[in-house]
Formats: C-alpha cells, sequence, structure tokens
C-alpha cells in the first residue's frame, strides 16, 4: 500500500487502535479519568472532573496530587506514542488480535511540578512536549489549562528511562 | 510523633482524593504526619507486574506534606502545593500498602519547605521521595 495514497478509514483505525491499546492497558488512568485525544500525532490528555479529584473541599478546587498524576500520564504516553509511531505506521504491531502487542511503556525517574493556579473544579487538559528524546534517557515538558490555552495552571517537567531497545 | 487528633485524623476523610484512595493518617507531629495508603488494582501502572503507578504515589506525598504543613505549631491557616518534585526510586511492590511521611525542615514567613518519603515494608528503601514548597502562613511572633 502506497503511504501517500492509504484509505483514511485505514489510518484512523490502525492510529486510533494503537493508541487505545497502549492507553488502555494502564487501569490507573480509568480509575482517574484519564482519556487521550488525537490529531495525526499530537496528543491531548483530558482529565474529566469528577468530584473525588478534589484537594480541598473548602474552596473545591482540585487536588495537586491528581493534577501532577494527570500530567506524569500524559508525558509518558505522548514520549511512548512518538517512540512507537514508526513501528506502528510499518505495520509491525498486529491490530487484528484481541490484545495488540505492544511495547512497554517509559519509566518515570522524576517529576517536578509548578503549581500556578488553583486547579478548578472542571474538567483539565494537558499537552506535553519531548525536549529530548535519547536511546536510554528522555526529558519532557507538561503544560496543563482549563479554560484558557494560554493560561496554564500547572506545569511540569519530567525525566525517563526508556524501555530497552 | 504522637497519636493525631480527631481533627487531624479527618484530614483524609474530609479530601476527597484522599478518601477515594483509602489514606489513613496514622501520626502527627510537630511539623510532621505519617500515612497509609492501601494497594488498590485499579491504581495499577503496570498490567504486567501489577506495580501502582507513580500518580496516586504522587498523590500520597503531596497529601502527607500537606497535612504536616498544617500540623506546623507555626501554621495559621490552610495551605497549598508551590512546586513539588518526586523521584521514583523504585517500583512500588504489587499487592502491598504503602506508608508515607513528610517532616516540614524549613519555614518562612509565607514558606514551609517539605521533604517527603514513601515506602512499602522498609522505611530504608524507600518506593519514592519528594522535596516541595507550601503555602505557608506563619504566626506573628508574640
Amino acid at each position: 500500500m502506497n503511504a501517500k495514497t492509504e484509505p483514511v478509514q485505514n489510518i484512523k483505525r490502525r492510529r486510533d487502535g494503537v493508541l487505545n491499546a497502549y492507553a488502555g492497558r494502564v487501569p490507573f488512568f480509568k480509575y482517574l479519568g484519564i482519556t487521550f485525544e488525537r490529531k495525526g500525532d499530537e496528543l491531548t490528555g483530558v482529565l474529566t472532573y469528577d468530584p473525588k479529584l478534589i484537594g480541598n473541599a473548602v474552596v473545591s478546587r482540585l487536588h495537586g496530587g491528581g493534577t501532577s498524576a494527570f500530567l506524569e500520564s500524559t508525558a509518558t504516553i505522548t514520549l511512548g506514542w512518538k517512540t512507537i509511531w514508526d513501528a506502528m505506521e510499518s505495520g509491525e504491531f498486529d491490530i487484528e488480535a484481541d490484545v495488540i502487542k505492544l511495547p512497554p511503556l517509559p519509566k518515570t525517574i522524576s517529576i517536578t511540578t509548578d503549581y500556578l493556579r488553583p486547579g478548578l473544579p472542571r474538567d483539565a487538559y494537558a499537552r506535553a512536549t519531548i525536549t529530548r528524546a535519547g536511546r536510554r534517557y528522555a526529558s519532557v515538558q507538561v503544560d496543563a489549562w482549563q479554560d484558557h490555552r494560554d493560561v496554564l495552571f500547572a506545569q511540569s517537567t519530567l525525566h525517563f528511562l526508556m524501555p530497552d531497545a | 510523633m504522637a497519636k493525631p487528633t480527631p481533627q487531624q485524623a479527618s484530614f483524609t476523610e474530609l479530601t476527597p482524593l484522599c478518601k477515594a484512595l483509602g489514606m489513613i493518617v496514622t501520626d502527627v507531629g510537630v511539623g510532621t504526619a505519617t500515612f497509609t495508603m492501601p494497594y488498590n488494582p485499579a491504581l495499577i501502572g503496570d498490567p504486567d507486574t501489577g506495580v501502582i503507578h507513580g500518580g496516586p504515589v504522587s498523590v500520597l506525598l503531596d497529601s502527607v506534606s500537606g497535612l504536616a504543613v498544617i500540623a506546623h505549631p507555626d501554621n495559621t491557616a490552610m495551605t497549598a502545593t508551590i512546586d513539588l518534585r518526586i523521584d521514583y526510586m523504585r517500583p512500588s511492590p504489587a499487592g502491598q500498602d504503602l506508608t508515607a511521611h513528610a517532616e516540614v525542615y524549613h519555614t518562612t514567613r509565607t514558606v514551609a519547605f517539605i521533604r517527603a518519603s514513601a515506602w512499602a515494608d522498609d522505611e530504608t528503601k524507600p518506593v519514592a521521595q519528594a522535596t516541595g514548597a507550601f503555602v505557608f502562613a506563619k504566626k506573628a511572633a508574640s
């Protein structure tokens, strides 16, 4: 199949199928309410609001630890997704299988989160930028926002250990 | 180190995300706090090993640090996290509960600095350690 003329439904089926399998393996994402939206290769993490995400019940603000967990999750999947993209596009994964066999996720070494504004009781979004992707180590920066894309409420920097090549 | 007062013990009960994760306040001292968090398969991050995700460990370390700040004798108000750095040192063993301890090691008029550690069964083998800065409202000198 010529990659430039491949039917759009095949492309979407493969990419969405692999992404769903890749992130769907992690029970914690479901527990916290984290999903991923895809535009081409770009991912946006979505944290769907739930009352259990509150950390300060008096003023109703998101828990900082939950926010950090959301940022870490978005960073992990964005980094992992980038590393499996080429293999996915060249058809290395059997997307017809009941359980698509995929490489393990990168492991977090450290995360530093800056809490810039209180998290409001509503959905949150996050997008990660890979600042360095080495064979062994990778560094990722993540922004989280709620109402306005340029008004961040939290930001993290993470370092990862990549799965064995 | 002392048994938490009923008000201190209710911290995790009154914080929805701590309550959802089953955290319990086991000890509160002078600017210190200790929590436990039970193992829960819903928190797994690596389905191949059953190791829980780093996220719940972040929530545990952030929460225990928050109560350590609130429990500081010079504190006069609620707190909030300014920044938190977490180092993941080893996988959290599958099936095991976690304990976390935080201490406030320095305060200024407006900031409390904390360090915290979380472990499974051996305090000398931490799963993760944290350092951070929290909002602090210091009691005026009398």
